[in-house]
């Protein structure tokens, strides 16, 4: 589904910013394959996403996408292949349009847009029926504005749009991380159900390493631009977290994983 | 003074045209396009010279005017996405290279249609209506047309990926929105409107001006927020999109009948700009300084 060969990036190249980001990732996935990606501040996860989802250009190396080479194509043709969904909730949804509006977009993610009307009444029943089941009351609520809803009904429907058209691979990026204990729950719990009901090939970056363990049949974690650990099936569900600190510990030289690790 | 009246409500309405197409670029886009002022004089010079010098039918002359806009508009929207140069910046470099172009066109500053037929005094001379009153009907139906079309458009897939990349240009692209297709097509459309403005006023004052177009940007956002200030004093606040497109036309016309109470109560001319530029600034102040006013009031009354 994806494959990621000796895939670099460094920011601000040659000057005294330069910022190896990415020192050759090689790495792939299955179809259906939900893989949690875990790993410091500057770790490189973040950038592996930017780097799928062509935020940035490749300095080398190709990206292979359900069997297409997307390592040139920007950012906005990639779109037809990825369902994604950004840290900060104000970045996946548009404030000033309506509910509806918003999830018209998104259907048509990936499809040529002309001068057909932007939504069509067979949709708003789609819609109605989508958001009823994230359980949030957003059912009756279809032409308000997306910037009265709160951060996590506007994350959950961030989600419902990354999936409304079943993406080839969804890309989650610390998509909780904004969002408070409770609500940051109840959007997992929404990520595992779509991630389910369309066995979804799905990357999810987290700073929680609890939920990277919980969620998912696979983990990776990353170091200084490398993925350093890459664990799958009973392996993996068979973790604890302190075997993931040990893992950090290891990785940054023997010393004890610092605070950035653990708290970042 | 009602004839300076409805001089100004003709004048507001016809410029209400270019204000639409400000709507565009400042409302629906989120940058304020400084092309404007140039394309505005652009339409008007291309409309003008072309009755005047090469006898082209004034119906004809107004699409060429809009063409040209058009262009115009394609120009900054080039200089902003294949170069990345800040809209503003883009804007600027347009507007300051079409008063060269515009001079150019014209040969002179000055183009005057006063011997010519125009699409007021055609329509004038079959109707028999005085052509100021002609001016006004002919504005009216410009307006609801071009309200009527823009409604329609924002309305489609199209229009509705333009309203995302000015709300959201993240989202959009990860939507599979090319971005800057989106922002070529809205300078277009707006630049559009403002030639076809600068065409209209030029053939109903009957003169083209190398200067007809210097603060046209002003004017345009101060009818913006003029309309919506208005809207937001009316009952039902003025929420849906063809309404506020409507707003901005209202907002054009008061913003002239403001300008032509002052000027019949003796104020320089050569002040106008001034008193233009504190209209926008009051404008745009009013809504922060009411929410603050808003802000402080629920605090105040505090406790529950």
């Amino acid at each position: 589904m994806l494959t990621l060969t000796n895939v670099r990036k460094t920011f601000n190249p040659g000057t005294v910013n330069e910022k190896p980001a990415l020192l050759g990732i090689n790495f792939h996935l299955d179809p259906g394959e939900f893989v949690t990606v875990i790993g410091g501040n500057g770790a490189g996860k973040s950038t592996l996403l930017n780097m799928i989802s062509g935020v940035f250009p490749l300095d080398s190396g190709s990206i292979v996408l359900d069997g297409n080479d997307v390592s040139r194509l920007s950012e906005h043709a990639r779109a037809r292949y990825l369902g994604r969904v950004f840290q900060d909730p104000m970045r996946g949804t548009a404030a000033d349009m309506q509910i509806d509006e918003n999830l018209a977009l998104a259907r048509r993610r990936g499809q040529s847009r002309n001068l057909h009307w932007g939504i069509t009444k067979a949709e708003r029943a789609e819609y109605i029926e989508a958001l009823a089941a994230l359980d949030l009351g957003l059912e009756t609520r279809l032409s308000d504005k997306v910037g009265l809803l709160s951060g996590g009904q506007r994350q959950a429907l961030t989600l419902l749009m990354a999936t409304l058209q079943a993406p080839k691979l969804l890309l989650l990026d610390e998509h909780t991380a904004a969002l408070d204990p409770k609500t940051a729950a109840k959007v997992l719990e929404l990520t595992d159900e779509m991630v389910n009901k369309s066995q979804l090939t799905t990357i999810m970056v987290t700073h929680n390493m609890a939920d990277a363990i919980r969620m998912g049949n696979r983990l990776i974690m990353m170091h200084e631009g490398q993925i350093i650990y890459d664990v799958a099936g009973e392996e993996k569900s068979a973790l604890k977290v302190s075997d993931l600190l040990g893992k950090f510990e290891e990785a940054a030289g023997g010393e004890f994983a610092n605070d950035r690790m653990l708290l970042g | 003074m009602l004839l300076a009246l409805q001089g100004a409500v003709s004048q507001g309405i016809l410029w209400g045209i270019m204000v639409l197409g400000v709507f565009i670029t400042y409302k629906l886009l989120d940058i304020a396009d400084l092309t404007v002022d140039g394309s505005f004089a652009l339409g008007g010079c291309v409309s003008a010279v072309l009755v005047v010098e090469m006898g082209v039918d004034p119906w004809l002359a107004l699409i060429a005017g809009t063409l040209a806009g058009v262009v115009a508009g394609a120009v900054t929207g080039l200089l902003h996405t294949l170069f990345n140069i800040p809209a503003i910046l883009a804007g600027i470099l347009t507007q300051i290279s079409l008063w060269s172009i515009n001079l150019r066109i014209m040969g002179k500053s000055n183009v005057p249609l006063l011997k010519v037929t125009t699409i007021f005094s055609a329509i004038s001379d079959v109707t028999g209506i005085p052509q100021a009153t002609v001016s006004m009907i002919v504005g009216i139906l410009f307006a609801v047309l071009c309200v009527g079309a823009m409604y329609w458009f924002f309305g489609t897939e199209i229009g509705s990926a333009l309203r995302a990349t000015g709300n959201n240009e993240d989202m959009s692209r990860a939507l599979g929105i090319n971005t800057n297709t989106t922002k070529m097509i809205a300078l277009m459309l707006s630049n559009g409107l403002v030639g076809l403005s600068g065409a209209l006023i030029t053939q109903s004052q009957k003169y083209a001006d190398i200067g007809m177009g210097t603060g046209a940007i002003i004017i345009g956002l101060a009818a913006i927020v003029i309309g919506e200030v208005l809207g937001r004093l009316t009952p039902g606040k003025l929420r849906s999109f063809w309404s506020r497109l409507i707003a901005a036309v209202v907002g054009s016309v008061v913003y002239f009948l403001i300008r032509a109470i002052v000027l019949q109560l003796g104020m320089d001319a050569n002040d106008m700009k001034l008193l233009s530029a504190i209209i926008v600034a009051l404008a745009l102040a009013v809504p922060v300084m009411w929410e603050r006013y808003q802000l402080r009031r629920s605090y105040s009354k505090g406790g529950e």
